[in-house]
């Protein structure tokens, strides 16, 4: 383990920058943080979370795969790819970090996405442990915990110092290049944060949420299940919850005519949205309800179904602290059978 | 703290039930929190007591959701509507977007709504438990702290602090007292950005706009916005658009969207209370609105049903468009 007072926390933010292009979350004029390009003299924001989750950096919410370019009857077929820039991302929280497991499960499976796989292997993460999660976390209902982020790197933060530990080659690798501005320390050091927020995490309202309730299998339990009508019913089809979410991952691909050619783009879709998946027989969910249903049963039962048992929600509570109607998967999760008490 | 209690308003919902005058009720709904209330429809006092909620946070505005609540219910639904509401509740029986007769409005007062973000901004994360004692609130945390007590002033919304009118003009009955229009100073924040050169309100709005996410909550919560089919959803239309392709088309789809409610947006400021990334959205319209009181006198959408906007209400007495554009360079 190595450590940084934080007062010296720029000539770390510095070293990186030297070979890859550093985010972290940043203090925005509207007050909420969001992950930022790092430039000298930026300050890494004390907010526990952006309102936009990290999942941009590998799976952007819009990106062009191709241009068109058309001359008379001639085509020109254009290469716009540009993932190939190697960059480190700091601050990653519990949560977030866990997410990227999710998203490789989907992205790194056949049908293999290039695009993600080359920022993935481009992209370090360095997670920083949790010191005050909100009252709207429930990271520990997913087996996360707070006190022991994930990533390449993991952080701790103190009153004074920041602790890094590696857990990959690749932190290995960047830890070491910090060598100069960064002093060991004994693996021990950050156990007091640790514990503190460890019993945090065990008074979080929502962390006791139980997800005994959901899993593979239970499609033909939930789907009929009356009280979708009222989980949905005040719904306003809007898609914050879906681009807000670490998780989400469904995307559409567009053509945008720009007049001689078109700009073929991939860009974040939302099941809630009425368009979704629309097809030339026309749209499978035809109510704001089954879009609804749509989201949580993607991330409580059919993923899970997919993929061993692990639910694509982290917990972030993105979705509780940003609804307009204030609808979310932990209320889903309560009213459809996972009772906290 | 609100001038009615909870108990005065499940009362009056109760006892509309039990005369048959309306067979629903669309109110707040406690969540997991103090503060995370849901829009839902009663039907029972049970329900009705055991999670209608009325608080500080009640800020959702009801008036759109009579579009679809009403569609195929049988009877009237009773909804509750603050001061602000009811300038939407007129505008849209203005569009003729709902059947009048299947509503029946309470229209009750407001002392404004506090904003979360607002209190998290002192207290910081982690909040246990959100108290009124009348004008201040008692924030409690997970953090063993002592309890923060708040002015409510201070917490406000921006719209509430900018509140144009505390009186109902649509109701069915009143409950509590009705207030009056006031006169707020909620051109301040345009005026502003009038004074700004073209340049830096660009670069203002350049800004703002690039931090969308083009989630549409403010085109969905917006009771001026009630299409069956929204252009940016509509394959068919040439312009949807799930994700901005280009900075460009980012800012498009607000600019499209505030001159097509100009003169219909009643100011509620719903679009700016969900945005997720605190755009100002309400500016773009309020901006309008200073702009229609101006050019052709004052104007206040949804203050009575079937008025004529002066922007769809052609005289010839109005002003030229040179006019439009000199007053507007004056003005700058």
């Amino acid at each position: 383990m190595r450590k940084c007072a934080l007062e010296k926390i720029n000539s770390v933010f510095e070293e990186i920058a030297k070979s890859m292009t550093l985010y972290l979350p940043v203090d925005g004029s509207d007050g909420k943080a969001a992950f930022t390009k790092w430039e000298n003299g930026m300050e890494w924001s004390d907010a526990l979370n952006t309102t936009k989750s990290p999942k941009d950096f590998f799976f952007p919410q819009s990106e062009d795969l191709m241009k068109f370019k058309t001359e008379g009857k001639n085509i020109e077929i254009i290469d716009t790819r540009d993932e190939k820039e190697d960059f480190a991302v700091f601050g990653v929280r519990a949560c977030d970090a866990r997410s990227f497991d999710i998203l490789d499960r989907v992205f790194l499976t056949e049908p293999y996405d290039s695009f993600y796989a080359s920022r993935r292997e481009h992209g370090i993460i360095i997670s920083v442990a949790c010191n005050k999660p909100s009252e709207t976390c429930f990271c520990t209902a997913f087996g996360i915990l707070p006190a022991e982020p994930g990533g390449d790197i993991t952080a701790w933060k103190d009153k004074e110092n920041l602790y890094l530990c590696a857990n990959t080659e690749k932190g290995e690798a960047l830890l070491e290049k910090l060598e100069a501005v960064t002093e060991e320390c004994t693996d021990d050091s950050a156990d007091t944060i640790k514990e503190s927020i460890k019993k945090i995490a065990e008074k979080l309202p929502l962390g006791s949420l139980s997800t005994d309730s959901f899993g593979g299998g239970k499609t033909d339990e939930f789907f009929n299940a009356p009280e979708w009508s009222e989980l949905s019913e005040a719904c306003l089809g809007c898609g914050t919850c879906t681009f807000v979410c670490p998780t989400c991952q469904c995307y559409d691909i567009k053509d945008f005519k720009t007049g001689n050619g078109v700009i073929r783009y991939r860009c974040w879709d939302s099941c809630m949205y009425s368009e979704f998946t629309k097809m030339a027989h026309g749209n499978n969910r035809l109510s704001q309800k089954e879009r609804f249903r749509q989201r949580f049963m993607h991330k409580l039962v059919y993923f899970p179904e997919n993929n061993d048992g692990i639910f694509g929600c982290v917990g972030c509570g993105r979705c509780v602290s940003r609804c307009p109607i204030s609808m979310n998967i932990v209320k889903v999760m309560k009213k459809l059978g996972g009772k906290s008490e | 703290m609100q001038a009615l209690t909870r108990k005065q308003l499940i009362d009056k919902a109760v006892s509309l039930l039990d005369s048959n005058t309306v067979s629903a009720v669309l109110g707040w709904k406690r969540g997991e929190f103090d503060y995370d209330i849901t829009p839902a429809v009663f039907t029972s006092a049970d329900e009705l007591n055991r999670e209608f909620i009325w608080n500080d946070f009640c800020g959702a505005n009801f008036s759109k959701y009579l579009v679809s609540k009403t569609d195929r219910l049988e009877g009237k639904l009773l909804v509750f509507l603050k001061p602000c509401d009811t300038y939407s509740f007129n505008q849209l029986l203005t569009e003729h977007r709902f059947d009048r007769e299947k509503v029946y409005a309470v229209g009750i007062p407001c002392n404004g709504m506090a904003d979360i973000d607002k209190i998290k901004k002192i207290t910081g994360d982690g909040i246990s438990k959100i108290t009124d004692n009348g004008d201040n609130l008692i924030v409690e945390t997970l953090y063993g702290d002592a309890p923060v007590e708040i002015d409510k002033a201070d917490v406000l919304a921006e719209r509430c602090i900018n509140c144009k009118s505390k009186k109902h003009v649509a109701y069915d009955e009143l409950l509590g007292e009705d207030g009056e229009v006031i006169s707020s100073n909620r051109f301040d924040e345009v005026e502003k950005l009038e004074k700004m050169t073209p340049d830096e309100r660009y670069a203002f709005w350049q800004n703002e706009l690039s931090r969308c996410i083009r989630c549409n909550a403010c085109r969905d919560v917006c009771p001026a916005c009630t299409c069956e089919k929204c252009v940016f959803n509509n394959p068919a239309s040439g312009a949807e658009s799930k994700a901005p392709s280009s900075s460009f088309e980012e800012k498009m789809f607000h600019i499209i969207r505030a001159f097509h409610v100009a003169g219909r947006c009643t100011d509620c400021g719903e679009c700016s209370r969900v945005c997720p990334q605190n755009i100002p959205l309400h500016l773009l319209n309020r901006k309008f609105i200073k702009d229609i009181n101006c050019f052709y006198g004052e104007y206040q959408a949804g203050a009575e049903v079937g008025s004529r906007a002066p922007l769809v209400d052609y005289t010839t007495d109005d002003i030229e468009p040179c006019d439009v554009f000199n007053g507007r360079d004056t003005d700058a």
